[in-house]
């Protein structure tokens, strides 16, 4: 029992490093991916004893600099609200990716091993929840900042995740309803079957307008370009005006483990997560390691993904912003709901 | 005269266009293309194997900046066959420059056919414009801005002031050493 305890406990340290060091990797991509398809070099200065390699410094050269900055909070701010925004966007955040399944169960000494850190029957709505609750951090930032600015930005947020979550919930139901589980650990499992003996049965063949809805609306999640309203550093400032030092910080490194839940969920639901293409039976030791290595790539080829998609699209006007959601995305996810049951109802899920 | 008339189409925006996705992959196919490309430019060439860069950047303090070829760069003063400095101190170049930057005093030449030369020509490049007045101005061709450098800093505006030996390029310009801040120094000057 002790031992089970434990063990939880590392895997869910373990996933809350694996997401604050992928978003690390993420600051360092972000910046040398836009500036490689922009015929640009990026950012390559940052050096250890002249050491460089390609700019892989930089992120840490970032910590330092957020951490050594100062920490101003405006006069008129709510102190503690103020403080307390950017952690409750982070850690929601955080939260998320520790009910991600990142591999299946494997039989170890004698033992089974679930390489899922928190396993639940309702992993999906818990997921959901926790992301939800991540508005939080957006509309107090905005709210606490005692500027008009914030107040504006943290609306902007408050209404496109809304209306976006609405969405994806939505979106998610038909795969939800296909798998015939909230479980994401029996959803990857699920898709462990092949489709005609050869193709397998992920979700993105047997639910494609669904995987795309899903892309769109989890993007917009996010809050990164091409729907970073909410933000808008350039010019139409956002939630985050009045925080500087590593209270920004958090709030951009919350960004990035947004995205990470988005495309781990989306590796999930919609790539097979830890199953690896016509590989059917993942055991012992090395299988556990090929399923972590199998979710951590399809995590990072929809990141690569998302990351060209930022800095590909520019920013939606904010009506386009709620349109999109409400009139475009939501009724084809309906449709895409009603289809799929139909669908199962005709065809018969498995 | 005839008008001309150019008639502008204005961008279709049908079924294809609104519903978005298939621009959003024509975009996605530039973006990509550029960037396996210029990804496959920067590893050939660190290969060793590619010569065509991958990136359009100049990395500038490693790498020279490309100056145009008619590029106004720090002046210089010319000299004639027997290196007697050209400069017949006319004044023509103080009196047109627009920032009042060149200061000139004259004194009698020993070559009676010259008649007058500067005993000091400075220029504070601090003030310069870089507008080539002085040296269209000029009518024996003396001064010429051609040097080909940019980089002229200083830790101090006493500094920036060049003198003839140095615009002659009989004196290299040591600049002084970078001057520890003080309080005063950085006190506004009493009018
Ligand atoms: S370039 Fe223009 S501003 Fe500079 S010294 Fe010549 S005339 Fe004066
Ligand atoms: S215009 Fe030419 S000759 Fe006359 S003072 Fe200036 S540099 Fe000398």
């Amino acid at each position: 029992m002790t031992a089970d305890r434990i063990f939880t406990a590392v895997k869910v340290a373990l996933a809350l490093a694996f997401g604050m060091n992928i978003a690390g990797l993420l600051g360092w991509v972000e910046r040398k991916q836009s500036a490689v398809m922009q015929d640009r070099i990026g950012a390559n200065r940052a050096s250890i004893f002249g050491l460089r390699l390609i700019g892989l410094f930089h992120p840490i050269a970032d910590a330092l600099k957020m951490m050594t900055k100062e920490d101003f909070v405006p006069k008129n701010a709510n102190r503690l609200l103020h403080a307390a925004a950017p952690m409750i966007a982070l850690g929601f955040g955080l939260l998320c990716l520790a009910a991600l399944p990142f591999g299946g169960t494997v039989t170890v000494a004698g033992r089974l091993w679930s390489l899922q850190p928190i396993e639940s029957s309702v992993g999906l709505l818990f997921v959901l929840a926790m992301l939800s609750l991540g508005v939080h951090g957006v509309v107090m930032a905005g709210y606490a900042s005692g500027s008009n600015y914030g107040l504006l930005g943290g609306l902007r947020g408050a209404a496109q995740m809304i209306s976006y979550e609405v969405c994806l919930a939505s979106t998610l139901a038909a795969a939800a309803f296909l798998y015939g589980t909230l479980d994401l650990q029996q959803m990857v499992r699920w898709q462990g079957h092949s489709l005609g003996g050869w193709l397998p049965a992920w979700g993105i063949f047997l639910q494609p307008l669904g995987f795309v809805l899903f892309l769109t609306a989890g993007a917009a999640e996010t809050k990164r370009a091409p729907f970073d309203v909410p933000e808008g550093e350039s010019e139409i400032v956002g939630y985050h005006v009045e925080y500087s030092g590593m209270k920004f910080g958090m709030f951009l490194i919350s960004d990035f483990i947004e995205s990470i839940v988005i495309a781990g969920l989306i590796a999930t639901i919609y790539l097979g997560g830890w199953q690896v293409p016509w590989v059917t039976t993942l055991d012992g030791i090395s299988g556990g390691i090929l399923m972590l290595i199998s979710f951590t790539v399809k995590v990072l080829l929809v990141l690569f993904l998302l990351m060209q998609i930022r800095w590909t699209l520019p920013r939606f006007r904010f009506d386009q912003v709620l349109d999109l959601g409400w009139k475009n995305i939501l009724p084809l996810a309906l449709f895409n709901f009603l289809a799929t049951v139909w669908a199962v109802y005709l065809w018969g899920g498995r | 005269m005839a008008t001309r008339i150019a008639t502008v189409q204005r961008p279709k925006r049908d079924l294809e266009v609104q519903i978005y996705l298939w621009e959003v992959w024509k975009g996605l196919g530039v973006t990509f293309r550029h960037l396996f490309v210029n990804m496959g430019r920067h590893v050939l060439r660190s290969l060793g194997l590619g010569r065509v860069p991958g990136a359009v950047t100049i990395q500038y303090p490693e790498d020279p900046a490309m100056l145009g070829r008619r590029a106004r760069t720090r002046h210089r003063l010319l000299k004639r066959a027997d290196g007697s400095p050209r400069c017949t101190a006319c004044l023509l170049c103080e009196t047109i420059c627009p920032a009042k930057c060149i200061r000139i005093t004259a004194e009698d030449s020993p070559d009676v056919m010259v008649e007058k030369r500067a005993k000091t020509f400075d220029i504070d490049i601090g003030m310069c414009v870089f507008c080539g007045y002085c040296v269209e101005a000029c009518p024996v061709d003396a001064i010429h801005m051609d040097s080909n450098e940019v980089e002229i800093c200083s830790y101090t505006r006493k500094d920036m002031i060049w003198n003839i030996q140095e615009l002659l390029g009989d004196k290299k310009k040591t600049p002084s050493a970078h001057p520890a801040p003080t309080h005063a120094a950085s006190a506004p000057p009493k009018p």
